[in-house]
């Protein structure tokens, strides 16, 4: 059974297809229309709802939007959905929602409950937004009519504050209903929920060709976009051990399971580095749902988080349920989309050593837009110097330039020892990367675009880290 | 009789119109209240079509195999092009747009066929299952092959003015360039969606989400092979349009009601998106290239500029559309001594159409490039060359088209622009900057826009409205414009308001629907106030001559006549005498006097003859300019707008809010256009940047941090409704200001002595292309 509270009616579903999207259930199956299909893959966000769950002290509701177009029901099984319906109190809009009236915020109004609802997670979350936290929450939406302007004015009017609606005021009463709802048994017959890795692990067992995920936001697109039926799926979000984050004595070690949003901060705690990686990681919803997990089993070329990874000497720590393994990252990538995971393993974890003292970090994305793109070429350097500025190693990590994530050793035999300040270093490095890949073209960059970058991103590392060049501005855009 | 005026702009206590009134629709929008298509109650027997289409661009198609589609789950009904009654081609002005291929398959993506299921997805799934024989054949891909192969979809049409070769062959100077453009796709948040309900006998209702309601009902009629009054086409609101849904939205329309008829149900059929951007025509791409003589101040002496459309497999509006990038490649200069030629050339792609603009920023950027490509030669700023070569007033005021430019803004406008903006004094800022920042670099630049209003196909420039007041003083207002969130429906309500001086809340715009204001123009070309609203003003006029008249002849006293009643602030004056306008409406029902009406508009002054190129197209034009500020990184050739302003002229705003919006949204669209927005397909001819994870519109955090936008203030000189302007398709151009800054740009790595040949859209990578190619050491450079 997965149970949850509709707005404010809890509802409890015995049986229906593991594949049904939150977005269909809520347009075919409740008739709640208000939250619309724009593309059903994540990119646009017009199907963008709000979930509500307990803290974990049981004091206060947290809120965060998803996108429902690439959400399985399991992923509101003990929470609360909310949709654009159930806003208003009464005749009353919602705060945002009367701050885009005023604002001349809807034109079409067909992405607007999206934009209202990621503008409402918004408002629950943060007092005082800034213009670019406010571009954080609402990166996900895509508006065709207005320009963004009138949309940015009402969030920053309407999210200041402390909230105060009728989802503040009758929290405790929703935490009470949440409360109420029955957590065992959770699950379906074709949508198994396993709690733990023994119960994941015999549910493998029992059912080898259901499909595993946890964040959905890749495999939903099978459904959506290529048409296909999974009639047996497996949650992986309930299962406490890919839950852990740990900062352990030499390291940090990410659940396989917890979404971005939730282990960001200590993330960018430990590597700051990354920040520019992670905020243009996908959207605000997606990475609600998504998975570093998911980001390196999937083992897309294009994935964001694997070149840091192999950057950062990651390791990931892999489960079968009886034995558990720890794989290199640099070893993990075996093909195109292929890894050396076995048929019943799976990722429990990712471990990232912490940084040297004297480590230099830095990571680029290019890629058509800022927001919700993925990386025409993605490359992150670690560099590690001793006190005369000689080269101890250089560990890189690259995407798009190859059939899967890569590093490149020769970059760091080529220039160990050399001195960094020296343009001859530079140019040493530059040589081995040019021969190092010979990338595609495709719809996002040409081979020649990816080859020029991969050369470039390496000379604005090395600009950037040279105590000569480091006053020179070699960014647009800023990510501190 | 004696006519009544107008309801004066300046009387209107209430603020009606000229006011900021929200979106008629925002309430609901912001609630999810308001119904689109796909919302809509579903009738008990509906079932649910889906597509199936080419997948080769060009061939002849020997078979297709349906067996495997039949035996689908959930099939109810699959359809060919044999299976259609009446007319199979449903092109909107020339042959050549079938509703599914006939003998050749035109581009990859066309309809081959249709499936009717018992859910979406079920019909969705059986739609791939077809076993499709094609024979292949070369596709013809690029405006470049077409040209060599003679291709066209329409003849070529020429403008000329004064004798190019002479003054071209005296001026001092000279300079040639090519301009590849890009198309772009609409990306409606709302895909194309129709239900069609099988009304009683051989009737049919048809809800879609469409531009051109009139045309939609005419084309299902023809397919279906009845006559147009059996058919009812219903359009409440679209999720955008931009001209996606001009003439795209019938095709779906057609095969929902075709499916419909045959099978006795409800049927809707909704394209999914990637669908949607293979299956739907764009704007179109051009290839164009320009010679243009000047003297050394920078002066145009003469100009030759050759129009190139790429306008996919059919005509469709391509004709019109080359037209309109022709009669904009002048933008607001004057070119004493011009040619202009236009071809539309045939490619096996989508056939391209409307869309916003309508292919006049296609020709309008083709000044631009040589405004700048002036100022390169000649060492100016290219704000100094715009301004020389703007057209005059008594003078140097004739178009390549014959027509006199009257009541030009442009040269205040920009004075006004270029001090709000402090424009001289960040050019200096800039190239200050430039020469001690050796990664980032920073552009400038400042555009115009004159962008003509009206159908340039005269009989389109005609609307009607019906107006009904009910007995208790509310009234609904129906006209032939349809709401795609462009805020018509609101001005409509606020025209209606202030000509009976009632509150707003009292006037209801309904849906347009062909059952009640017949044959109506597409909502396009800007026009949809400009006409429907002087249709509603109209039907206002006609109701209130029957009421002031009812009026005089209660009151009855020979000085207060009909002509002297007014209507305001609920009320309706006629000397010392005064009722409330309720009252009088009830007074009029019992007094047997018509409270319902229709109205008509059409467009005067307008006339074009195309066998000499000669005319006055446009009623009138709109006029605006933009500074925008950007930097670009020579790396990695990344930009960011840092900083944009804006001054338009829409006449008298009808609603301030909702115009501002118009011109903040049609700039933002306009610069995905020229940066972002990259349509891409592979040489078999299939789309590959096909959904929006490959195709990317502007996102929030493309917005300009620092984004004033002004209205010009000053009336329509034409009588236009309440001298207002049309502002829908204008303000996209102003986006030309970013493709200019980004130039200005990388032409300071030359110490702005090179006029560097960026395409658009100028993604970062060929931001870094260009780059490269005027100076190849630029990645070489070393830390200072």
């Amino acid at each position: 059974m997965i149970s949850f509270l509709l707005n404010d009616k809890a509802v409890h579903i015995d049986a229906t297809q593991a594949d049904t999207t939150l977005l269909n259930y809520l347009r075919d199956e409740r008739n709640l229309c208000g939250t619309k299909e724009g593309c059903a893959s994540g990119d646009c966000g017009a199907c963008t709802v709000v979930v509500a769950k307990a803290n974990e002290q049981g004091s206060a509701l947290e809120y965060q939007a998803l996108n429902s177009c690439v959400t399985f029901l399991s992923a509101v099984q003990g929470k609360q959905l909310l949709t654009v319906e159930h806003l208003a109190d009464g005749e009353t809009l919602h705060p945002v929602q009367a701050a885009m009236v005023d604002a001349h915020g809807s034109q079409c109004g067909f992405c607007t409950p999206g934009f209202v609802m990621s503008m409402f997670a918004l408002y629950q979350q943060d007092s005082a937004p800034n213009r670019e936290q406010v571009n954080v929450a609402l990166g996900g939406n895509l508006c065709r009519c207005t320009g963004y302007r009138p949309i940015i004015d009402a969030a920053l009017a309407s999210c200041t504050g402390t909230p105060q609606d009728k989802f503040s005021q009758h929290q405790a009463a929703t935490i009470a209903k949440l409360n109420a709802l029955p957590n065992s048994d959770a699950g379906l017959d074709t949508l198994f929920m396993p709690t733990n890795r023994n119960e994941l692990a015999a549910t493998i067992k029992a059912t080898p060709t259901a499909r595993l995920f946890a964040g959905s936001t890749d495999i939903a697109l099978e459904v959506t976009q290529q048409l296909k039926s999974l009639p047996t799926l497996v949650s992986l979000t309930q299962v406490k051990e890919l839950q852990v984050v740990e900062e352990t004595s030499s390291g940090l070690k990410i659940g396989a399971a917890v979404p971005f949003s939730k282990m960001e901060a200590l993330l960018l705690k430990h590597f700051p580095s990354l920040h520019e990686l992670l905020d243009r990681f996908a959207s605000t919803p997606i990475r609600n749902q998504a998975t570093l997990g998911g980001n390196v089993a999937n083992a897309s070329p294009i994935g964001d988080m694997p070149p840091a990874l192999l950057a950062l000497n990651a390791v990931i720590k892999v489960d079968n349920g009886t034995t558990r393994r720890d794989i290199a990252i640099s070893d993990f990538f075996t093909g195109y989309r292929q890894t050396r995971l076995q048929n019943d393993e799976w990722i429990e974890a990712i471990f990232i050593p912490y940084l040297k003292p004297n480590a230099q970090v830095r990571a680029y994305k290019i890629s058509k837009r800022q927001e919700d793109d993925i990386s025409a070429v993605c490359a992150v350097f670690n560099l590690a110097l001793d006190e005369n500025s000689k080269v101890l190693q250089l560990k890189s990590g690259f995407g798009g330039v190859a059939a899967t994530p890569a590093s490149v050793d020769a970059l760091s035999d080529a220039i160990k020892g050399k001195d960094w300040s020296k343009i001859s270093t530079f140019e040493l490095g530059k040589k081995v990367l040019s021969e190092s890949f010979t990338p595609l073209d495709d719809v996002r960059a040409s081979a020649e675009y990816r080859q020029a970058l991969l050369v470039n991103l390496f000379k604005r590392f090395w600009l950037q880290t040279n105590q000569q060049s480091q006053q020179i501005e070699t960014r647009v855009h800023a990510y501190e | 009789m004696r006519k009544l005026i107008e309801q004066p702009f300046t009387s209107n206590p209430q603020g009606k119109v000229g006011k900021s009134h929200p979106h008629e629709s925002a309430i609901r929008q912001v609630s999810g209240q308001a119904r689109y298509v796909d919302d809509m109650p579903q009738p008990a027997n509906l079932q649910y079509a889906a597509v199936g289409t080419s997948p080769e661009a060009s061939g002849t198609l020997n078979s297709i195999d349906l067996t495997a589609v039949w035996a689908s789950p959930g099939v109810t009904d699959v359809i060919t092009v044999d299976d259609v009654p009446g007319h199979v081609d449903i092109a909107p002005v020339f042959d050549g747009d079938p509703i599914f291929a006939q003998d050749q398959v035109l581009f990859n993506g066309q309809a081959l066929f249709a499936v009717l299921a018992d859910s979406v997805q079920h019909a969705r799934q059986a739609a791939l299952k077809a076993i499709i024989d094609i024979t292949p054949s070369a596709p013809c891909l690029t405006v470049e092959t077409a040209k060599q192969q003679s291709n066209f979809v329409r003849p070529a049409h020429f403008m000329q003015q004064g004798d190019f070769d002479t003054a071209f062959g005296r001026s001092e100077l000279n300079a040639q360039g090519h301009l590849s453009i890009g198309g772009q796709e609409h990306m409606y948040l709302e895909g194309q969606v129709s239900m069609a309900i099988n009304d009683e006998e051989d009737r049919v209702l048809v809800y879609t989400s469409s531009q051109h309601p009139s045309e939609v009902q005419k084309l299902i009629a023809e397919v279906l092979g009845c006559k147009l009054h059996k058919v009812v086409v219903d359009m409440r609101r679209m999720g955008g349009g931009f001209g996606g849904k001009e003439t795209q939205a019938a095709q779906w329309a057609c095969i929902a009601a075709l499916l419909a008829k045959r099978n006795q149900c409800a049927v809707k059929l909704r394209l999914p998106r990637m669908q949607d951007m293979i299956a739907t025509g764009k704007r179109h791409p051009f290839e164009n290239s320009y010679q243009v003589g000047f003297n050394q101040e920078g002066l145009i002496k003469a100009a030759d500029i050759d129009i190139n459309g790429n306008c996919g497999h059919s005509p469709d509006l391509s004709d019109a559309i080359v037209d309109r990038a022709m009669f904009h490649c002048d933008n607001g200069y004057y070119l004493e001594n011009v040619n202009v030629a236009g071809h539309r050339c045939r490619t096996n792609q989508v056939s391209h159409t409307a869309y916003r603009g309508f292919g006049g920023p296609q020709g309008m950027i083709v000044a631009e490039a040589m405004m700048d490509a002036i100022a390169r030669k000649v060492g100016k700023d290219p704000l100094t060359v715009r301004k020389l070569n703007l057209y005059g007033d008594k003078e140097r005021n004739l178009t390549p088209y014959g027509m006199t430019v009257e009541h030009n803004l442009l040269g205040d406008l920009i004075a006004r622009l270029e001090a709000s903006s402090d424009y001289w004094a960040r050019r200096e800022a800039i190239t200050q900057f430039n020469k001690t920042s050796p990664i980032v670099k920073k552009g400038l630049s400042l555009t115009p826009v004159k962008f003509g209003i009206s159908f340039t196909a005269k009989h389109l420039n005609q609307a009607g409205a019906l107006l009904h007041i009910y007995t208790d003083g509310s009234m609904q207002i129906n006209h032939g414009g349809t709401e795609m969130g462009q805020g018509l429906h609101t001005k409509i309500g606020q025209i209606v308001a202030n000509e009976f001086g009632v509150s707003l809340h009292d006037v209801e715009v309904t849906a347009t629907r062909t059952d009640k204001v017949p044959n109506t123009s597409p909502t396009a070309a800007s026009s949809g106030t400009d006409l429907n609203g002087k249709a509603a003003q109209n039907a206002c006029i006609i109701v209130k001559q029957r009421l002031a008249e009812f009026y005089a002849e209660t009151i009855n006293e020979s000085e207060l006549t009909a002509d002297k009643v007014i209507f305001a602030d609920n009320y309706v004056t006629l000397g010392p005498h005064s009722v409330e306008f309720v009252r009088l409406v009830q007074d009029a029902y019992i007094g047997r006097v018509s409270l319902s009406s229709t109205g008509f508009y059409k467009t005067p002054k307008i006339h074009y003859d195309r066998s000499t190129g000669n005319g006055r197209p446009f009623f009138y034009f709109a006029y605006g300019a933009s500074v925008s500020e950007v930097s670009i990184d020579t790396l990695t050739g990344e930009y960011k707008v840092e900083r944009v302003d804006i001054l338009h002229d829409v006449g008298r705003s009808l609603n301030p809010a909702i115009d501002i919006g118009q011109i903040e949204g049609g700039f933002i669209q306009g610069m995905g256009w020229l940066t972002t927005e990259d349509l891409k397909w592979d040489d078999r001819g299939r789309l590959i940047s096909n959904n929006p994870a490959t195709y990317k519109i502007p996102a929030i955090g493309d917005t300009p941090e620092v984004f004033n936008v002004d209205l010009y203030p000053r009336d329509n000189d034409e009588d236009s409704i309440y001298h207002s302007k049309a502002v829908g398709e204008p303000p996209f151009m102003l986006a030309n200001s970013v493709w200019c800054a980004i130039k200005d740009a990388i032409s300071s790595l030359t110490d702005y002595k090179v006029d560097p040949q960026l395409p658009a859209p100028a993604t970062p990578e060929a931001v870094l292309k260009c780059i490269m190619s005027i100076d190849p050491d630029a990645t070489r450079s070393e830390p200072s």
